[in-house]
């Protein structure tokens, strides 16, 4: 069974159409992201993430304009990104009030995605604490088992 | 490029069967399959397959003791895992800000142009 991995977000204070260009275009992705991109924002699309000396494929996923986005990266080098060999980003935006918008990124391993969004928010509320939480509450355990 | 979490830690731990014997291993130490199957409410044979996949990643060991053979957590390796995956939150959490700034700062120039 997969498990979602990171899931942070973020309120930021401008309009949810701003936020939209500034996940999706290009010439802003490369000031938060890659330090290259080239890429097309359209379902289906390839397009390239370079980061210092590296870079590799991307293939975007969904386009809803102006509340969904997201994208396969970091699959093998020299195979396809498809399920099963990459991670999955996907942003989800929400208006939040006049001018504010909140951001809400996951990053999730593959099998994730082919779950319908329903059973995907049931895993995520089931799994609330978090990986790093999970993980660290076991190293903190740990740590104080050893010592006794 | 950016931290990455090999995708066998990535599964091995994803799966909430697996993470439940974790949890068993680190608040009780060496303990031995038979003991871990008594403890949860899936099979002797499942709880030996989630063992294979643990040790696998690194994150459990096994050593021979007398007859039986006890499995245990290797802090270090968890340590490691741990530290990854909140690396990649704070990535996370870095890109998020510079999205916020950058959004926040072309509202704001573009409300300046809107203003007669």
């Amino acid at each position: 069974m997969p498990g979602l991995m990171i899931d942070r977000d973020i309120l930021i204070e401008a309009p949810v159409e701003v936020v939209w260009r500034t996940i999706t275009e290009p010439d802003q992705m490369s000031q938060w992201f890659a330090d290259k991109v080239e890429l097309v924002i359209e379902p289906g699309a390839r397009g390239y993430m370079q980061f210092g000396d590296q870079g590799g494929p991307v293939v975007v996923e969904v386009v809803e304009r102006p509340t969904r986005f997201s994208f396969r990266w970091n699959h093998p080098r020299g195979e396809e990104p498809v399920a099963g060999n990459s991670m999955l980003v996907e942003f989800t935006l929400t208006e939040e009030g006049n001018e504010r918008t909140r951001l809400r990124v996951v990053e999730s391993g593959h099998e994730l995605c082919d779950w319908p969004d329903a059973e995907k928010q049931r895993y995520a509320d089931e799994h609330s604490d978090g990986w790093v939480e999970f993980l660290e509450r076991l190293v903190t355990l740990l740590a104080k088992h050893q010592s006794e | 490029m950016t931290t990455r979490v090999d995708d066998e830690l990535w599964s091995a731990i994803a799966d909430p069967s697996r993470r439940h014997v974790l949890d068993l291993l680190v608040n009780n130490g060496a303990v031995s399959a038979s003991w871990l199957a008594e403890q949860v409410p899936f099979s002797r044979q499942a709880v030996s397959k989630h063992l294979v996949v643990l040790e696998r990643t690194g994150l459990i060991s096994r050593r021979k003791q007398g007859r039986e053979v006890l499995y245990q957590v290797e802090a270090d390796r968890l340590d490691q895992a741990t530290r990854l995956m909140a690396d990649l939150a704070a990535e996370w959490d870095q890109r998020l800000g510079a999205i916020k700034r950058l959004a926040e700062a072309a509202h704001a120039e573009a409300k300046q142009h809107s203003q007669p």
